[in-house]
């Protein structure tokens, strides 16, 4: 059995006082896509950005590869092959949407060429010379995901990605996902928006007040969903 | 031929003059807008590092018997290293808190750096001689430049060009920029921040003992050559919009010529010239020349 391509066990963190993952273990595997759901509050972010180094005081054990990284800085951990695609997608105001593209550095072979990428997001070629801000949301979130495509991590953390956008971007960055799929991507996707999770998730398990309460894969998902509605539910 | 009475040499002299400040006023709030827009750091200690310049200069040449082409190398270096110092020791741990404390402490550093320079060196001014190849004059019919000088516009105007190409127009330079807006996703993209942020003070910092070299064979060097700067050089930085590094340059220039302009046509009020455009500019457009509105 190949080792998981992120294994975390046991993982604590803290923003300052506040005590905001209390414990959380997951593992993902080799082109799997695991799927965090769970209410606003619940620690889903905090549990991309703890696994990714951004929170600078978390213990137990979060394992990139096989490789321990509870010790180290965030920039060393993404050169790993993990690609974040944040929830407030972090597009850059003062650089062109092509600046965006071409600014997170290439850390593993493999990443799409830039010819292929604009013939994956056409309307990012259009689009090129805007400033970063002057997309639309749909816009901001396909270059969000374009950008770490283009730098090569083959572990995507992509953090509630249909945000407030509209049914039909919604529908064409499930598009992207199932082709990341079907290229063998390794995917962590936090979500809100049940039905978009569950047409993409192999497996999805459910966060609440900062450790994971169940885990269950696709096939299981309706058997699942009365208490899916109870844990999501306002 | 007079323009508003005033024969045109005159004018043209003065204009020289403040485009010879207008250089160290540039290249000061270059790196001041340097080191405020990636660290958010007011940096006091500008004025000390440009001081700490002028000495490496006079160092260089007194005590390692140096030319002034070593100097112009070796200063900056030399007061970069001492930036490295300073970022890694101290500013590091105060990043996260309010801009007050970063204004505090770099104005301790500059107290301290002031008292000890003033300790070991005497409050008088020290030596230093114009490099023979800029002895004399270049005579271009309506004005005439005195060599030194005319490289000093021409020098600072290389470096300012320099250093804005390279953090507007290079790869590095946009991660510089990204950084500023938001330094965790940077990091996340497999940028080491920590070492931008030290380079940016590193740069700002040589920027200044590069001016503080070029001001050695002009201005008399003295530990509190820096203090009667550093306060002109904040209005230039604030009046060009704060973190724009061509509104820095920009304005550090034109305050310069407007500042030599107003010793032609009202003597009076040419030291506080600078400080009534920057009011003005406050007035009618609190984000500078060039800022962004926050």
């Amino acid at each position: 059995m190949p080792d998981p391509v992120l294994s975390v066990t046991d993982l604590h963190a803290w923003y300052g006082e506040s005590h905001v993952l209390h414990g959380v273990t997951l593992d993902l595997k080799e082109g799997e896509t695991l799927a965090i759901l769970g209410r606003n509050g619940a620690g889903k972010t905090s549990t991309l950005r703890a696994i990714m180094g951004v929170i600078p005081r978390r213990s137990g054990s979060v394992k990139i590869h096989g490789r321990e990284t509870i010790r180290q800085k965030s920039h060393a951990i993404a050169r790993l092959g993990l690609a974040y695609v944040p929830e407030e997608r972090g597009i850059f105001a003062s650089l062109t949407a092509q600046e965006n593209l071409l600014l997170p550095p290439v850390i593993s072979p493999g990443g799409l060429a830039i010819e292929e990428i604009y013939e994956l997001f056409p309307n990012l070629a259009e689009r090129r010379n805007s400033p970063g801000t002057r997309l639309s949301g749909g816009e901001q979130q396909m270059l969000a995901i374009a950008r770490v495509l283009r730098a090569g991590g083959r572990t995507i953390f992509l953090d509630e990605p249909t945000e407030g956008l509209a049914p039909v971007i919604v529908e064409r960055i499930a598009e992207v996902v199932a082709m990341l799929k079907t290229r063998g991507y390794s995917m962590l996707l936090v979500e809100q928006n049940l039905a978009f999770a569950q047409a993409v998730a192999d497996r999805t398990c459910v966060m609440e007040h900062g450790h994971i309460i169940e885990t269950f894969t696709a096939a299981d998902a309706d058997s699942h969903a009365a208490s899916l509605q109870n844990h999501l539910g306002v | 031929m007079e323009i508003f009475g005033f024969p045109p040499q005159l004018i043209l002299g003065q204009v020289l003059i403040g485009l010879i400040n207008g250089s160290f006023y540039a290249l000061l709030s270059l790196g001041l807008a340097i080191i405020f827009g990636l660290l958010r750091v007011i940096n006091f200690a500008h004025g000390a590092l440009y001081m700490m310049g002028a000495f490496a200069a006079w160092m260089t040449q007194a005590w390692l018997g140096l030319n002034f082409w070593a100097a112009l190398v070796i200063a900056p270096l030399a007061v970069g290293l001492f930036g490295l110092v300073v970022e890694r020791a101290f500013l590091r741990s105060i990043y996260h808190l309010d801009h007050l404390y970063g204004l505090l402490l770099t104005f301790g550093i500059a107290l301290l750096i002031e008292g000890m320079y003033r300790y070991w060196f005497g409050a008088a001014g020290k030596p230093f001689t114009t490099p023979d190849v800029f002895r004399g004059i270049w005579d271009l019919g309506f004005v005439i430049v005195p060599k030194y000088r005319g490289f000093v516009v021409l020098a600072s105007l290389v470096t300012c060009l320099a250093v804005w190409l390279l953090i507007e127009r290079t790869r590095l330079g946009s991660y510089l920029r990204a950084a500023t807006e938001n330094p965790d996703l940077v990091s996340c993209f497999g940028i080491n921040v920590s070492l931008l942020t030290a380079s940016a003070y590193v740069l700002g910092a040589a920027l200044a003992g590069l001016s503080g070299v070029l001001a050695a064979p002009i201005y008399q060097v003295t530990p509190l050559m820096g203090t009667n700067l550093i306060i002109v050089v904040f209005a230039v930085v604030v009046t060009g919009g704060m973190g724009s590094l061509s509104g820095a340059i920009i304005t550090g220039y034109g305050m310069g010529v407007i500042e030599g302009l107003t010793k032609v046509f009202y003597p009076a009020a040419s030291s506080v010239v600078i400080f009534v455009v920057m009011a003005l500019m406050l007035l009618l457009r609190p984000a500078g020349l060039f800022g962004k509105e926050a």
